[in-house]
């Protein structure tokens, strides 16, 4: 496992930058979730962000795709830079920019449809494919999700007739389907039995191939398998950040250190 | 498979800025919704003001002479509100007096008495009585409750407590069918599946540890019932209360059918009477003069006034358990 | 029995017994008033039923006929206020569910909504007499119309936003991370989740209109005679009920009493077929 990351780490060194966040605030009316933060997430990398619940790692991802926007009180400062745009700035077309950051959550979330039509959705949001075209795409993502064997034959039935662990990867392909260039996933597998979660997280290190992907996750072992850099947060601060298996194995800050080896959080 | 082939790196190069945002559609969307939302406040605003524009005419012509007196002629075109705003009022009370004891029974039976395989099809027998068309309660009570109530009940009420001093004016008189305490009664009917419902919800949102620590302490059933629950809950009842009361209040058709629409005054509960909403429906398409139209009109602002108080009281009252178990 | 000071157990334990044995009871008189009101429509709807119904028109006074006139008028204003009621309705729950979380405006609307949820529909009536019949100089199916719209409406808006409300968060940030604008979510994602509960509101809504007099006395009015056009005074049910159980004349009590009847069975099926969709559905 060590020796492979680390041959990619020399493979790929110095990682562009897909995202830079530059002394990024967030605060759910007074309270500051998230204090001046200056992190970047590597191109076609797997960001993985750890710490204790409420330390603001989910937080972060709702700001990359101005997720908060959603809620009154919420509001963030400082710069997330993207392709020479500020992602926070309120002249950014939240829409478009969902369409270039996909986000997978927590728990499935099918839409009440077809399996195609979940897929479908995203996909016709944004482009305008004929018939053939959107059959392809279809079969494209459920393809890149790993999911296509198992569905290939039910794509009309309803997509809340699969397992949790299909249709969380159903979420994964509705996100890839729409062709996005950056991934969020918010800890993808915590509602999911071991065997999913596994299929998962082979397919993160699958996806990392064309996607820059941030996974939030609470579980070290997953951080350490599926991840190139983590960063560690801890109270809404950044605490340490480092390619996966330096931080694993010689963190630099005494926290980081108890934190992952378990001894609070 | 191909035509999609992803490139890593510059995913997808210039495609972005084709994509389309949808701006102006959620703006059209927002304004749209918004738009039906306040066509809901203007429904009653402008109920509210069209009915006082309409009534104007006999407020303005009548004063306050429109509200205290009691007479009610077309002819001489002399109106005054004073005998159905009386039988409005008096009728709902005694449709209060039967519903609210009985709703608070079944609410009861429903929650703690009936096991739980009765409770399904018995609580949703008892909410049919609300799906029943109001028209069919006043056909029912003309034709069956009515001669019912002559035959059985008022002979023995008149014979029972007509002698009794004061109270027996109330129960003077032939024994007709007809009149303030057969429509009371059927309006009673009529409201005992809104209070009961709203009671029954009211008593299910009693917290467990509640009732657990009630009996905890010995409590039977009915002590857990009266000691704890009723003051538990006590404001979101009195909602459920005036909840039924505006119903009965505004009702038509059930108690136009056995009114009598007589614009006498009378004390015993026996003789015909008429009620705001009962002598609107009768009256309004002969009305011959305009000041005639106008004082039915003028009626239905001041039933609308009143129901609108009593409702927002309901309201208000049950809104604030809904607070205090933080699910508005 | 031996008179002795019954212990202050027994007492509590016949109070309760007593007051539960009442309670009972009470439930009992409203199963009984429910059965009895029921029972006298089927009886005596009963022996009023027959094809002429459905065939012939409400005939003069002392002549033979049926009730086809008043099922049409009632049929077409029903399902045209439901058309003009049931849109407005779903959009304005749509805004106090999605807009209105925590808006001065929304709670100000589901205030009035509530309200108007029971408010007493004859002054429904006299509104749209006032707004549309006095103004045109006649009564006409599309104020009748318009009276239902308007009492389908708080139905519609509250179980609209009763419903949109259950949806999870979740669902609405999933589709709307994909890029997808809010009034897209809304189409196609919650209204598809909310589906069921939604159709039950328009349901029960639909139930409720079907029987509403007091809103129909004064704006439809009624028409002897047989018509499609909704801009002449319509016949329907509840007022030929209405009418003809007040009259005097034998044949028209038992043409009230089949009217009552079809309109009852009609009202009832509706609302338990609206609460057991609701009850599988959300299951």
């Amino acid at each position: 496992m060590e020796t492979a990351m680390s041959a990619r780490e020399a493979a790929q060194a110095p990682p562009v930058p897909r995202i830079m966040m530059e002394n990024l605030h967030f605060f759910y009316g007074e309270t500051e979730a998230l204090k001046n933060i200056t992190l970047a997430l590597p191109q076609c990398q797997a960001t993985g962000m750890i710490g204790p619940s409420g330390c603001g790692k989910s937080t972060l991802l709702r700001v990359l795709n101005r997720m908060y926007d959603l809620y009154p009180g919420q509001r963030a400062t400082g710069r997330v830079m993207m392709d020479g745009e500020n992602i926070i700035s309120p002249e950014t077309d939240v829409n478009r920019l969902r369409s270039r950051i996909g986000m997978v959550f927590q728990k499935p979330t099918p839409f009440p449809m077809s399996v195609y039509e979940n897929i479908a959705f995203g996909v016709r949001l944004h482009e305008r494919l004929g018939r053939a075209a959107m059959d392809e795409r279809v079969e494209w993502s459920l393809v890149r999700a790993a999911l296509w064997d198992e569905v290939k034959d039910r794509l009309r039935g309803p997509a809340t007739s699969l397992s949790g662990g299909q249709q969380q990867r159903l979420c994964i392909a509705r996100s890839i389907a729409v062709r996005p260039e950056v991934i969020l996933l918010d800890e993808p597998t915590s509602a999911l039995d071991p065997i999913s979660t596994l299929k998962i997280e082979e397919l993160i290190d699958e996806l990392k191939t064309d996607f820059t992907i941030a996974i939030v996750t609470h579980n070290m072992q997953q951080a350490a398998r599926c991840t190139d850099q983590v960063a560690f947060f801890y109270l809404g601060e950044l605490i340490e950040v480092g390619p996966t298996a330096q931080v694993f194995t010689t963190p630099r800050q005494r926290r980081t250190q108890e934190y992952i080896t378990g001894r609070f959080g | 498979m191909s035509g999609v082939e992803a490139k890593a790196g510059a995913a997808w190069p210039g495609e972005t800025a084709r994509r389309r945002s949808g701006a102006l559609g959620d703006r059209i969307f927002r304004a749209l919704v918004a738009l039906a939302a306040g066509l809901v406040l203007l429904a009653l605003g402008g109920a509210a003001a069209a009915i006082l524009w309409g009534g104007l005419p006999a407020f303005l012509h009548f004063g306050l002479y429109f509200l205290t007196s009691t007479a009610w002629d077309p002819v001489r075109r002399d109106f005054g509100a004073m005998v159905p705003i009386y039988g409005t009022l008096v009728t709902s009370l005694i449709a209060m007096l039967s519903a609210v004891p009985i709703s608070f029974g079944i609410a009861v039976f429903l929650t703690e008495v009936a096991p739980g395989w009765l409770r399904g099809p018995v609580g949703a027998a008892i909410e049919l009585l609300a799906g029943i068309p109001s028209i069919i309660y006043g056909m029912w009570g003309l034709f069956v409750f009515a001669p019912f109530m002559a035959d059985h009940v008022e002979p023995w009420l008149t014979t029972l407590l007509g002698p009794l001093p004061l109270l027996g004016a109330l129960f003077d008189g032939p024994p007709l069918g007809i009149g303030m305490l057969t429509g009371g009664l059927i309006l009673g009917i009529m409201v005992v599946p809104f209070i009961s419902s709203v009671m029954r919800d009211v008593f299910l949102l009693v917290p467990l540890p509640l009732r657990e620590a009630a009996f905890g302490l010995g409590a039977t059933r009915w002590e857990l019932v009266w000691r704890v629950m009723v003051p538990y809950a006590r404001t979101a009842l009195m909602g459920g209360v005036f909840l039924g009361l505006g119903r009965a209040l505004g009702e038509t058709m059930a108690v136009t059918f056995v009114l009598g629409n007589a614009h006498d005054f009378n004390l015993s509960l026996l003789m015909p009477s008429t009620s705001i909403a009962a002598a609107i429906a009768n009256e309004f398409t002969e009305a011959d003069s305009e000041i005639y139209r106008s004082s039915l009109i003028a009626l239905g602002f001041l039933l609308f006034l009143i129901t609108f108080v009593v409702l927002a009281v309901a309201k208000l009252l049950m809104a604030r358990l809904a607070r205090a178990e933080g699910r508005i | 029995m031996r008179r002795r000071p019954a212990p202050l157990v027994l007492r509590r334990q016949m109070i309760n017994g007593l007051a539960l044995g009442l309670a009972g009871f009470a439930t009992l008189l409203g199963l009984v008033a429910l059965i009895w009101i029921l029972a006298t429509i089927i009886v005596n709807g009963a022996a009023a039923l027959g094809p002429q119904l459905f065939t012939r028109d409400t005939p003069p006074p002392g002549s033979m006929g049926g009730l086809r006139n008043a099922l049409v008028g009632s049929a077409i204003m029903t399902g045209l206020g439901v058309l003009l009621g049931a849109p407005i309705g779903i959009l304005a729950g749509t805004h106090l569910a999605e807009f209105g979380r925590a808006s001065r405006f929304a709670e100000t609307i589901r205030f009035i909504n509530d309200i108007l949820l029971s408010a007493p529909s004859i002054v429904t009536g006299l509104f749209v007499y006032q707004i549309v019949v006095q103004p045109s100089g006649h009564f006409s199916g599309f104020a009748g119309v318009l009276a239902l719209a308007l009492v389908l409406l708080p139905v519609v808006v509250r179980s609209t936003d009763e419903t949109l409300r259950l949806v999870p968060i979740s669902l609405r940030e999933a589709a709307l991370a994909l890029g997808a604008p809010h009034w897209r979510m809304v189409l196609r994602v919650l209204y598809p989740a909310a589906r069921t509960g939604m159709l039950t509101g328009v349901l029960l809504g639909i139930a409720r209109i079907s029987g509403e007099t007091a809103p129909l006395l004064f704006t439809a009015l009624n028409n002897q005679y047989f018509t499609f056009d909704p801009a002449q005074p319509m016949a329907n049910m509840p007022v030929v009920i209405f009418q003809f159980a007040l009259s005097p004349y034998e044949a028209w009590h038992a043409l009230a009493w089949a009217g009552a009847l079809l309109m009852t069975l009609f009202v009832l099926l509706l609302s338990v077929a609206a609460r057991r969709l609701l009850r599988t559905g959300s299951a």
